[in-house]
């Protein structure tokens, strides 16, 4: 079967983002660019399908603008097979997202779509549900465990009380928890190979789908800083602080 | 405008999280159904019926719906937004699993985590783990919202006393079943809505060593949290997770223990009311968002602090 991994390129996690000073949006120029974490979890986790022989192909798409090469690529040196750039110089809002990955998956026919459980950049946790329900597949998300059992899978997902298992059936929609797994680092001759490897470029516009966003961005704002406190020498100190500040 | 409030429920009880959402719901103001989707859920229907500001509760009673199975619970939500202005849920793992489903067999774009209603249609959600905070106005004719709970006040969660109707359940989703839960035991307060929270981190250095910070806790009456390296290294359990990626706590008292402060995890306690650090580098980036900061050795401060309290 096939597998498709949705891998978006994100502000790399541990660049402290500024945010524009007229209100427009956040400064992305010259900051590191990475693969959004939780999708490397997911494309690991295709690469261990493909190796336990349940996967024939692994193939990563991305929706971006000519940078998201760079995604793909990283993708290919981790060992996907082939790529897909579906290329828009205004990212999609998740539901156009979710709309062109399942264009992908009609044309492509995968069993299982994995994504991850959130982009964090806009942090928004959507477009695996919705591209599951696009497809009126089973979604299971937040996957911290996936054992394959013929025609369905054993997913354990994390809960806000704990861990759940649910049986889903293929074809499905994975969407992944950092935990689901360990993403491998490409060695040297797998990015030396990965240049070779494919990528198809599809305009985004091509496939006919609205894209225009549902929700306008009216402005953009950095959170209220928070006061610098102080160093207290000890426990002792910092309970009469605490009792003072009426908390305890 | 007619509101529709998702219940987030075991069939036993009614999680706080959905006086929060219908705390934003009163916000955005209107007339406010609760719709209880579940299995033998009467006592949660009687909790609803009880809570402020709710005019009718809608009750779907299936096996079906026992296990909170977004597939089912989406069908249900897909058929009945169309008669509202709004259909809100709490951002929990709930919430996020089956509000975009709906969103999508909707065609519309869920607004999701907001922490604030500017308007109608025009909402406030956080960003890049809380470092930008976008407004972003909707034009989809429903709108669709995850509230982030800590950014409202529960509502009262008795003296309402709504009417309910029931509702027939449709067909249940065929490829997707509930297999098994593993719910963490704990006698500590719940994460989400505890007065104070105690956190872990990598510091803390084992499993066996991460009993000082359950025992500060129940010392202060506390819930446990962990940061993410925590919980990777088998410390605490997952759902003590506190941080972009797992739980947003608000609680008057933070502790910060054995963590450095990463923005992953400072986005999901920076809006605590006092936020105390413990921790050996006196230039972990925690201490620039702490109150009160010890520079010192964990195992050291908190046998202090026990004996102090
Ligand atoms: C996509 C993504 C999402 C993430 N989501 C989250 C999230 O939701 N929540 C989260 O917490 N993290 C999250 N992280 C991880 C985050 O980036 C940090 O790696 C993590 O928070 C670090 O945890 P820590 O502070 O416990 O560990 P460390 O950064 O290793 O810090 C340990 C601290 O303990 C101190 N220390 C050690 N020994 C002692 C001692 N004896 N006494 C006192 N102090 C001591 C050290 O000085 C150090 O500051 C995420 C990362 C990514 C990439
Ligand atoms: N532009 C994109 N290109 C490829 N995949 C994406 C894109 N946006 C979102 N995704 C996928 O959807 C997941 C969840 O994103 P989000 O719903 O935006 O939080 C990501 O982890 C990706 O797997």
């Amino acid at each position: 079967m096939k597998v498709l991994v949705a891998v978006k390129r994100v502000v790399d996690y541990n660049v402290r983002i500024r945010v524009k000073s007229d209100g427009s949006g956040v400064d992305t120029d010259n900051v590191v660019m990475s693969m959004n974490p939780f999708d490397e979890n997911g494309l690991e986790e295709a690469l261990r399908m493909k190796q336990a022989g349940i996967a024939t192909e692994v193939i990563a798409v991305s929706v971006g603008d000519e940078k998201s090469q760079d995604t793909l690529r990283s993708a290919l040196a981790m060992g996907a097979d082939r790529a897909i750039l579906i290329k828009a110089d205004q990212t999609p809002e998740p539901l156009g997202i979710a709309k062109l990955l399942a264009k992908v998956v009609e044309q492509e026919g995968p069993q299982v779509a994995i994504l991850g459980k959130q982009a964090i950049d806009d942090d928004s946790n959507q477009t695996g549900q919705m591209l599951a329900a696009l497809l009126d597949w089973s979604q299971g998300t937040f996957a911290s465990n996936a054992e394959f059992d013929g025609d369905a899978i054993n997913l354990t997902r994390e809960t806000d009380t704990g861990l759940e298992t649910i049986k889903i059936s293929l074809p499905a929609v994975i969407t992944t928890d950092l935990r689901l797994n360990d993403p491998r680092l490409p060695k040297l001759p797998d990015i030396m190979k990965a240049k070779k490897k494919p990528i198809d470029i599809v305009d985004a516009s091509s496939y006919g789908i609205d894209l225009s966003p549902r929700l306008e961005v009216v402005s953009v704002a950095a959170p209220a800083e928070r006061e610098p406190g102080i160093i207290v020498a000890d426990a002792a100190e910092l309970v009469n602080k605490l009792k003072e500040a009426g908390a305890l | 405008m007619s509101i529709l409030v998702i219940a987030e429920h075991d069939n036993a009880s009614l999680n706080a999280s959905t006086l929060s959402t219908l705390a934003a719901a009163a916000t955005i103001g209107g007339d406010v159904t609760v719709l209880v989707a579940g299995h033998n859920a009467s006592a949660v229907v009687t909790e609803t019926q009880a809570a402020s500001g709710v005019t009718k509760v809608l009750v779907v009673d299936d096996a079906a719906l026992a296990d909170g199975l977004a597939e089912n619970i989406a069908s249900v939500v897909t058929g009945i937004a169309g008669e509202y202005s709004h259909v809100l849920t709490a951002a929990s793992n709930f919430g996020k699993n089956f509000m975009p489903r709906v969103a999508a067999k909707l065609d519309m774009m869920q607004v999701s985590d907001i922490v604030e209603v500017v308007s109608a249609d025009t909402f406030v959600r956080p960003i890049y783990a809380g470092n930008a905070l976008m407004t972003v106005k909707s034009s989809d004719s429903v709108k669709l919202i995850t509230v982030r709970s800590t950014a409202f006040d529960a509502v009262e969660a008795t003296g309402g006393s709504a009417a309910t109707e029931d509702l027939a359940f449709g067909v249940a989703f065929a490829g997707t079943s509930f297999v098994s839960r593993d719910v963490t035991e704990s006698e500590r307060p719940e994460l989400a809505t505890a007065r104070i929270v105690v956190s872990g981190g990598r510091g803390v250095g084992s499993k066996e060593q991460f009993s000082i910070i359950d025992d500060l806790a129940e010392k202060l009456g506390a819930a446990v949290g962990a940061s993410r390296a925590a919980v990777d290294s088998g410390y605490a359990p997952n759902d003590c997770q506190v941080g972009q990626t797992g739980k947003v706590v608000a609680p008057d008292i933070y502790f910060a223990i054995g963590i450095s402060g990463a923005i992953q995890h400072q986005a999901g306690m920076r809006e605590s009311k006092i936020i105390v650090a413990i921790n050996k580098d006196d230039e972990a980036p925690i201490f620039q968002i702490a109150d009160y900061g010890i520079v010192a050795d964990l195992f050291d401060v908190v046998p202090e602090l026990m004996q102090q309290l």
